[in-house]
């Protein structure tokens, strides 16, 4: 069965169209980047799916129904810079954040939600931050209690927004193998990226976006040279030899 | 109650629900948003008395909450269709609140409504303004809607607690898991409204601002957790407010006036003296942070 089928999606942003009659299909397991140009629709595509942004036409179903029906199984990891890190909250707090949805109106938080919360913290080599303030922390940092904050909601799809832009070194290793675990558990994730030299080495199926898509598949035999150009057209600057 | 009692804890209950419904209104960076209600609602104050011949307090709270709940969607409205954000705010709040002056000028004018006294509150006539409630006796009918307000304005907050900090925090997430980010915007609106509308006797619409933002920006510099921003917040709104009215009878001044003056020097000695964002701070001591 399919995790997530699109099809003929598109969707503009102030009268600009930025996706055309997307269509593709992911199967579970997959481990899948997300890679294209700058302003190719990526992040948008994330939305539209999440219906976090509305359609123009298309149909997105997730595990054969719908988002507002599945909602509970998906996850969703918005880029680190759409939120205010200012926010008088500490990393706990915001982990526990992806609990509401099953804590349900009227009530709060408990002592099992914490211990959840904490655990992800835990996973995510976080458990000596949970009562920081989230301004005190790294950059880095700041992805990882994000990560958990997605762990806990233990959802079977994952969508994520540039988890590993401008991370540390251990920040990126700590999140690549909290992927590989999720993939062995048999949970489906979608990540933006924008490295292209690490593409091969983490990701098992990318989808090339370039407002429609360009090639989407396992990435031994999608993730070519000639793909990759005809994605970023004229703005690719590098490119290893395919 | 003597009269001083009862201005100082009609005061108090302004700063109080001024106080929390602030903390999210800064937290959604949304204080423009509080200067154009705390205008708007005069046209729905205009217009309840117009519609019912009474200066009736339940229909001013009505006209008030359609009135910002018409401002906020409008404010939405424009911005959706490529108006900058601060520019919608500014275009809607103005046109709304002129066609509320013009209204008061032509057809209220010599009725129990004024522009002054809308803009500036009278605090000083609420002791006199009084209803009869069974089994509690007199009271001024301004505390009286100040306290069923706080009660809302509490209730709603504490009942939707998480709802407010995810979607205060990250809409995107809330949206994701569910919660409807539109409902609690506009739900909040409404909250603005009632609170605006009811510290209208007290301090006037424009005033209310103050009440609004400066005891919330204040007690951001002293917390980083957001249950003790809403206390803190509410008790600098209490502080000014009763520090405003000594200041005015110390003076012989404009009761509102001073009261938005005292939310102004909490302020500044919340940015000299918070211990993490002080200025003071910075100098007494270098910058360490705790290791938890």
């Amino acid at each position: 069965m399919t995790v997530l089928a699109v099809h003929g999606l598109s969707a503009s942003y102030r009268k600009n169209k930025v996706l055309h009659d997307v269509t593709f299909n992911v199967e579970p397991g997959s481990l899948t980047s997300i890679v294209g140009p700058n302003g190719a629709g990526k992040s948008t595509l994330l939305k539209v799916m999440l219906e976090l942004h509305p359609k123009l036409s298309g149909t997105v179903s997730f595990f054969g129904s719908t988002h507002s029906k599945m909602k509970k199984r998906i996850g969703y990891v918005p880029q680190r810079g759409s939120v205010d890190w200012d926010f008088p909250t500490n990393a706990l707090d915001v982990v526990m954040m992806g609990l509401y949805g099953q804590v349900g109106w009227l009530k709060w938080p408990n002592r099992s939600h914490k211990e959840k919360a904490l655990a992800s913290l835990e996973q995510m080599g976080m458990a000596d931050f949970a009562e920081r303030q989230i301004s005190q922390l790294s950059g880095g940092q700041q992805q990882r209690v994000f990560l958990a904050r997605a762990l806990v909601q233990d959802a079977d799809l994952y969508f994520m927004d540039e988890p590993l832009a401008g991370v540390d070194a251990a920040t990126e290793r700590a999140i690549m193998t909290t992927l590989k675990e999720l993939k062995e558990k048999g949970k489906t994730v979608m990540v933006v990226h924008h490295d292209l030299q690490t593409v091969e080495d983490y990701f098992d199926h990318v989808l090339l976006l370039n407002r429609t898509v360009v090639a989407h598949g396992k990435t031994q035999d999608v993730f070519t040279k000639d793909n990759v150009y005809r994605a970023y057209g004229g703005t690719l600057r590098w490119m290893r030899e395919a | 109650m003597s009269y001083t009692g009862w201005i100082l804890l009609t005061a108090s209950l302004v700063g109080l629900s001024c106080g929390l419904v602030g903390v999210f209104l800064i937290l959604r960076r949304m204080a423009m948003m509080a200067d154009a209600i705390s205008h708007t609602v005069l046209l729905g104050i205009v217009t309840a008395f117009l519609i019912t011949r009474e200066l009736s307090g339940g229909h001013m709270l009505i006209g008030a909450i359609i009135a910002g709940s018409l401002t906020a969607v409008l404010v939405q409205w424009f911005h959706a269709r490529g108006v900058q954000q601060e520019a919608a705010i500014g275009v809607v709040f103005t046109t709304l609140f002129a066609i509320g002056v013009i209204l008061i000028a032509t057809q209220v004018g010599n009725a129990h409504l004024d522009v002054k006294h809308a803009l500036m509150g009278e605090i000083t006539f609420v002791p006199w303004n009084v209803i009869e409630l069974p089994g509690i006796g007199e009271i001024p009918e301004a505390t009286f809607i100040l306290l069923l307000v706080l009660s809302v304005v509490l209730i709603v907050i504490l009942a939707f607690y998480k709802e407010w900090k995810i979607t205060s925090f990250d809409p995107g997430l809330a949206a994701s898991i569910g919660i409807p980010v539109v409902f609690m915007h506009y739900l909040f609106m409404s909250l603005v409204s009632v609170t605006t509308v009811a510290a209208f006797d007290a301090v006037g619409a424009i005033m209310v601002v103050a009440m609004l933002i400066t005891p919330a920006a204040s007690a951001y510099l002293w917390t980083d957790r957001l249950s003790v921003m809403l206390v803190l917040s509410s008790s600098f709104g209490v502080v000014s407010a009763v520090v405003g009215y000594y200041i005015a009878v110390w003076l012989d001044t404009s009761i509102s006036g001073s009261m938005a003056f005292a939310t102004g020097i909490v302020f500044l000695i919340s940015f000299l003296c918070s211990p993490k964002h002080g200025l003071l701070a910075r100098y007494v001591k270098p910058v360490t942070m705790s290791d938890s």
